[in-house]
């Protein structure tokens, strides 16, 4: 399954699946990444440790392991 | 509100004042410590990232015939408990005795911040809802029919700015009429299976006239999303038996309808979709060019994959270089003025014993400390510049990676900052960090970025051994070195005492803003003027301590001895000699001389010499403590009528090169000051913990100054 991890520079994907553990998963969920919503990659961190999306309005920066927990299509 | 006075002499009622205590709540960064700040013209520290307030704060005044209690929560995103602040909201929320909610929402961000708002508006309080930044929301093409919302919701909902005081005076009106009003449930509409379900548990609750004081069908929602407050009344509750299969059968229903076996991401998925509709109800969006936002255009740079870190490093080396350039200005005049006032002072005081108390001890000590104002005022300005501006969660991004290698937290980078200003917020502001052990572990550190108070030695030292040119550049070295130093310490501390799983980093990066003035003017006013006021209390006692430590006891035989020789001598030059040779030898026969010499051997391998040693020592009181006894102990006991008497120069005729050097580093790293080592045992919650710092933070001191001590006399 390709998750957000894999996404290129300036791609534009949907969340399919949530793979965090409970804690981990009502943040990204309180932060709207949840089912259905549009994610853009906007930048990535020297080394590609950490990336920089759009969800709505807002910009969240996560670590490749935690994008690499969101199941993800492409749209 | 008091019953009235029913005496017969008494016929009317008194007007009395009614209190309304209000709950402010929003998600972090949506402006709530802005907009009490325009309401009641508080001064609240205001940032951009989130995280700034990290514990309730109350803040009161008055309009009408109401007195306002207004409690300024810190942000929290939902009712997660996520982190330690948000705990502190949500049980605040849940457990405490308020009024009503003010719920301060971002305008140009409504559908995200909503979340928060349809998980108050099930509580069964009173809420206004807050359109906050409504003027930034119309820049960008944004509209919102809020009293559409208001109707939708069925709470009302007014625009407002924070900014330019927009509509300030008609939120305060609502909420004075809200307050007045009887309670009216909220209009929150799930998706049609869970309303069935809702309404079947309502239902049976209704049946059976369960007396609560929610209304039912909050009670419904709360079973359904497993809150465990509701779970635990109703458990002890004979109609439970029956209940229960009814709640089990309706959850699965949930779960089936939104293929999910997690409840809680279900209703969130509800919750979602219900503002999803309000939105597309209420919010008209220009649809703009797809231009990019100015946001975007500033990251493409400062984030930059390449540059985006050696732009950081360039803000921080211009930061130093500025602290000492600008702040070397008027420093000769403060420095004159003090010399100027100690004589004056000096002249009127007959009594010698007095007038040494004044002159050397007061004047001489809060100078000394006072004379560093201006630096501390530039590296202020430069951190509020930080906070306010957004660029703190950037660079936070940026260092991520850097961090992560050495078992730090991302986010640790907020309170590291802050640390550079003063320790104390630093070890407050931590508590944004979820994981106690990364917590912990960030206030281990924390010390090692060197607050504002070790600047005064750092310029002292910096400004006495290199050229001007260089200082800066010196001065920006310590604190880089510190900071490395304090990265590879945490390596050392994660492999050995907070061992453990990482920590998810997910982190909002905040709008760019331009600064405002009249916010940066506060902060930096609020922060000075406490500098100020702890020099003219705190470092004036500790100065009038050192003072009388080092001019008692009189030792009578040592000074008739003295005064014989002098009489005997027979030049000008011999008796100047000989009355410093008496001033020295009366110091070091003090209390603090003895102190100092006892303490000697222990810091001997570093090169320091008594007064150096007795510096360090009061300097766990406060580091601008080292300044200010360094200023006592050397104007007492040296050549004072060189012409070039300023501390500066004393300093540089009397430390020798590695000394001083092995001194910045013992600065550089122990604790930091008395108050700030209160606050870190407070927050790390044992005492325990502060003889870990103690001692690891003593050690690595010494150690790092011997060895700086050895090499840089290898050199000279």
């Amino acid at each position: 399954m390709k998750t957000l991890k894999d996404c290129k520079k300036s791609c534009k994907v949907k969340v399919v699946k949530l793979n965090a553990q409970t804690d981990l998963k009502q943040r990204l969920i309180s932060f709207g990444i949840m089912k259905e919503a549009v994610v853009e990659i906007l930048e990535h961190a020297p080394a590609k440790s950490t990336i920089e999306i759009k969800v709505g309005n807002m910009r969240i920066a996560l670590r490749a392991q935690e994008a690499d927990l969101i199941e993800v299509e492409q749209i | 509100m008091k019953n009235c006075n029913l005496n017969s002499d008494v016929k009317s009622c008194p007007i009395i004042a009614k209190h309304i205590k209000v709950a402010l709540v929003g998600q972090p960064n949506v402006g709530k410590s802005m907009l009490i700040n325009s309401v009641s013209n508080a001064h609240l520290h205001v940032g951009n990232f989130s995280g700034v307030t990290v514990d309730k704060t109350e803040v009161l005044f008055d309009y009408a015939n109401y007195h306002f209690t207004v409690v300024d929560l810190p942000g929290t995103y939902a009712f997660t408990d996520y982190t330690i602040e948000e705990r502190v909201t949500h049980d605040y929320l849940c457990a405490e005795d308020y009024d009503i909610i003010i719920n301060v929402v971002d305008s140009t961000n409504l559908e995200k911040n909503l979340q928060l708002t349809s998980e108050l508006l099930t509580m069964s309080k009173k809420v206004v809802i807050a359109l906050n930044m409504s003027d930034e929301a119309e820049k960008e093409g944004i509209s919102i029919n809020a009293e559409y919302m208001s109707e939708l919701l069925g709470v009302s909902c007014i625009k407002v700015s924070a900014v330019t005081k927009l509509g300030i005076e008609e939120l305060i009106q609502s909420v004075v009429k809200k307050y007045e009003m009887p309670q009216t449930n909220a209009k929150l509409v799930f998706s049609e299976p869970v309303e069935e379900e809702i309404a079947q548990i309502v239902w049976y609750l209704d049946k059976h006239k369960y007396k609560s004081a929610n209304t039912h069908r909050n009670i419904a929602v709360n079973l359904l999303k497993n809150n465990k407050k509701t779970y635990a009344k109703l458990h002890d509750n004979p109609i439970w038996t029956e209940l229960q299969p009814i709640l089990i059968e309706a959850s699965k229903h949930i779960e089936l309808h939104h293929d999910s076996d997690d409840i809680k991401e279900a209703f969130a998925e509800e919750y979602n979709s219900f503002n999803r509709g309000v939105v597309a109800e209420v919010v008209k969006q220009k649809t703009l060019v797809q231009k990019k936002t100015m946001t975007e255009k500033i990251d493409n740079i400062l984030i930059h994959p390449i540059f985006g870190i050696p732009i950081f490093l360039f803000f921080m080396w211009s930061l130093f270089q500025l602290t000492f350039e600008i702040g070397a200005i008027p420093m000769d005049y403060i420095d004159a003025f003090f010399g100027w006032f100690g004589t004056t002072i000096g002249a009127t005081i007959a009594n010698d014993d007095i007038r040494s108390l004044i002159v050397d001890g007061i004047i001489g000590g809060v100078g000394a400390v006072v004379l560093f104002v201006p630096n501390i005022i530039i590296l202020f300005v430069g951190i509020a510049l930080l906070e306010s501006t957004g660029y703190m969660s950037r660079v936070a991004f940026l260092l991520d990676g850097f961090f992560h290698k050495f078992g730090l937290h991302g986010q640790s980078f907020i309170p590291l900052v802050t640390g550079f200003g003063c320790s104390i917020p630093a070890y407050m502001s931590a508590r944004i960090l979820k994981n106690d052990r990364d917590r912990l572990l960030t206030l281990f550190i924390i010390g090692f970025m060197s607050c504002g108070a070790r600047l005064p030695v750092y310029v002292l030292f910096a400004g006495a051994f290199f050229s001007p040119e260089m200082a800066g550049n010196v001065l920006f070295v310590i604190y880089i070195s510190g900071a490395l130093l304090g990265i590879v310490a945490a390596k050392v501390l994660k492999l050995t005492a907070f061992k453990g799983v990482d920590e998810p980093f997910v982190m909002e990066m905040p709008k760019y803003r331009l600064p405002s003035v009249k916010l940066i003017y506060h902060t930096v006013l609020t922060k000075t003027m406490m500098y100020l006021k702890k020099a003219g209390t705190f470092i004036a006692g500790a100065a009038m301590l050192v003072w009388f430590l080092s001019n008692y006891p009189h030792n009578l035989l040592l000074e008739t001895e003295y005064a014989t020789k002098i009489e005997k001598a027979s030049s000008e030059d011999e008796k100047s000699k000989l009355q410093n040779r008496l001033s020295e030898a009366l110091l070091e026969q003090s209390y603090l001389g003895t102190i100092g010499k006892f303490s000697e051997p222990i810091f001997e391998p570093l090169g320091f010499d008594w007064k150096m040693s007795v510096a360090l020592q009061t300097g766990l009181a406060a580091k601008e403590v080292v300044v200010s006894t360094l200023g006592v102990l050397y104007s007492l006991g040296s050549d004072v009528d060189e012409k070039n008497d300023s501390l500066m120069g004393v300093i540089s005729k009397n430390i020798s090169f590695p000394s001083a050097m092995a001194f910045i580093v013992v600065i550089m790293i122990y604790l930091p000051c008395l108050a700030a080592s209160v606050v870190f045992t407070r927050e790390a919650g044992h005492i325990k913990y502060f003889f870990y710092l103690f001692a690891f933070t003593s050690v690595i001191a010494y150690v790092m100054a011997f060895l700086t001590y050895n090499i840089a006399s290898w050199y000279v």
